[in-house]
């Protein structure tokens, strides 16, 4: 049971859905975007977030986009579910990360958009848009504006109040680049990250973010630039993880020490493996 | 634009019949279901998407009732285990003796329900994935996979 009411609004255009928050503000109300629901509806039942009224987007078109355009660019809608973007298999990366997030009944729900607003600190599939340079839509009151998500997402989705994520476009060469991908957890498969990094290999240099080694996923050039260079597989993650080491999170799914030590065997493993790619 | 700003008279298609219920916007799909409706075989669990006894069909697709808002169903075919009625994945349970306290069953039957219609031959990987969405605190999961291989196989109808 949520333990307070909400109004709920289902949208049909993208016009409709920021009139009606900024109508609901003017009202004093607290209006939220809501797409799977998977995080509003567990942070409200136990009273970790408070809001008057959910503005669903799932009925807008354009959130549920998932085509090629005439410029070859992947356009994936914010409101597609994470087994849609797998099942699609159009940007393999994403699709793999999407599916070692919570479980397949889960990906039924979770949106691209929610992962990628989330509170959580892993927001697992904004790995793959960050080595793929990909851009985000994002509609306001003024209208639609597209911002590289390298730019827009740093830390976390740094939108403006009343807007929202429309839909996400990449690059089909990037989309299709050699890639890797590994996610290790504590213990059980299915859990929050350790460390998960999901890559891809372009013109012969390697893209590496990070998600669960810090309190937010990244993706950082100075560590590109080592793990590009020369030298030993071995020197170079010692290196990057001196680089990062004072920033890594120490919690009760893994100490500082311990995420160093899976940090650097992770990325000799993503040197060895892609090596010949 | 769809709206419910209160308390509302709202229809729900639940097992290919229409139910009219007094909603609450804020009222999420398991409460309604067993509070409303008396289809009691989806359970409370954890509430928070992790054991997977709260399963239910939504357009053919498992979702965990305890996240989805009764709202957001509108206009959808959900299907509970009330719903069934006789599915082979049911008589393989029995079968294969699948269960022990049976609390976590009616999810379970759901999903494998839902991979048999959408996957009728899928690889063992997409087996477990779909199966690892829900918790036997029982531990039966050697005789649930072994329920939903003979549905898959044809040999339970
Ligand atoms: C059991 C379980 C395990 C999980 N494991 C992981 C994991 O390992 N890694 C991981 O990354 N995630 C994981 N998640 C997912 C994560 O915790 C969130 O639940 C999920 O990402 C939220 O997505 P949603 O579509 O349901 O978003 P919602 O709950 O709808 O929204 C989440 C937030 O994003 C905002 N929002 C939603 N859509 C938009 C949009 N288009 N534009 C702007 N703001 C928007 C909302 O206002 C809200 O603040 C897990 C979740 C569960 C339940
Ligand atoms: S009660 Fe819904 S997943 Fe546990
Ligand atoms: S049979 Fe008891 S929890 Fe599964």
């Amino acid at each position: 049971m949520i333990p307070f009411d909400f109004e709920y609004y289902r949208p049909d255009t993208m016009q409709e859905a920021t009139d009606i928050f900024r109508q609901l503000e003017s009202e004093g109300k607290t209006p939220v975007y809501y797409s799977g629901g998977t995080e509003l509806i567990s942070m409200a039942r136990v009273g970790n977030v408070i809001f008057d009224a959910a503005i669903d987007i799932k009925n807008i078109p354009e959130c549920r986009v998932l085509e090629y355009d005439q410029d070859n660019n992947l356009v994936l809608g914010s409101a597609l579910t994470l087994s849609e973007i797998t099942e699609s298999n159009q940007f393999p990366l994403l699709g793999k990360t999407a599916g070692r997030i919570a479980d397949h009944t889960m990906q039924c729900k979770i949106t691209l958009g929610g992962n990628l607003a989330s509170t959580i600190i892993y927001r697992e599939t904004v790995l793959p848009l960050l080595t793929a340079e990909s851009r985000a839509v994002v509609a306001s009151h003024d209208g639609l504006r597209e911002y590289p998500i390298n730019e827009i997402f740093n830390q976390r989705l740094n939108l403006e109040k009343g807007s929202f994520l429309v839909k996400i476009v990449t690059n089909r060469g990037f989309a299709e680049s050699p890639y890797f991908h590994i996610k290790k957890t504590k213990n059980e498969k299915i859990d929050y990250p350790l460390l998960t990094t999901a890559g891809i290999k372009v013109g012969g240099m390697l893209r590496i973010p990070f998600s669960g080694l810090c309190s937010y996923p990244f993706r950082s050039m100075q560590i590109e630039n080592i793990l590009n260079d020369t030298g030993s597989f071995e020197e170079r993650a010692d290196k990057i993880a001196d680089t990062v080491s004072e920033n890594i999170l120490n919690d009760t799914s893994g100490s500082s020490e311990y995420r160093k030590f899976v940090l650097k065997n992770t990325i000799i493993n993503v040197l060895e493996t892609m090596k010949d790619v | 634009m769809f709206a419910l700003s209160k308390r509302s008279l709202i229809k729900l298609n639940v097992n290919q019949e229409e139910y009219e219920v007094f909603i609450r916007p804020s009222d999420i799909l398991l409460f309604t279901l067993r509070e409303q409706l008396g289809l009691t075989g989806a359970k409370p669990g954890c509430y928070n998407g992790d054991c997977g006894a709260c399963t239910v069909l939504v357009d053919g697709l498992p979702v965990k009732s305890c996240l989805m808002l009764t709202a957001e169903a509108i206009g959808k075919q959900i299907t509970t285990v009330e719903g069934l009625k006789d599915a082979p994945i049911q008589k393989a349970f029995i079968e294969q003796f699948a269960f022990q306290c049976g609390y976590c069953t009616s999810g379970f039957l759901m999903v494998c329900h839902a991979l048999a219609n959408r996957h009728p031959n899928p690889p063992d990987i997409v087996i477990d994935e779909w199966l690892q969405s829900n918790i036997c605190r029982c531990t039966s999961y050697e005789e649930i996979g072994n329920a939903i291989r003979k549905v898959l196989s044809g040999t339970c109808k």
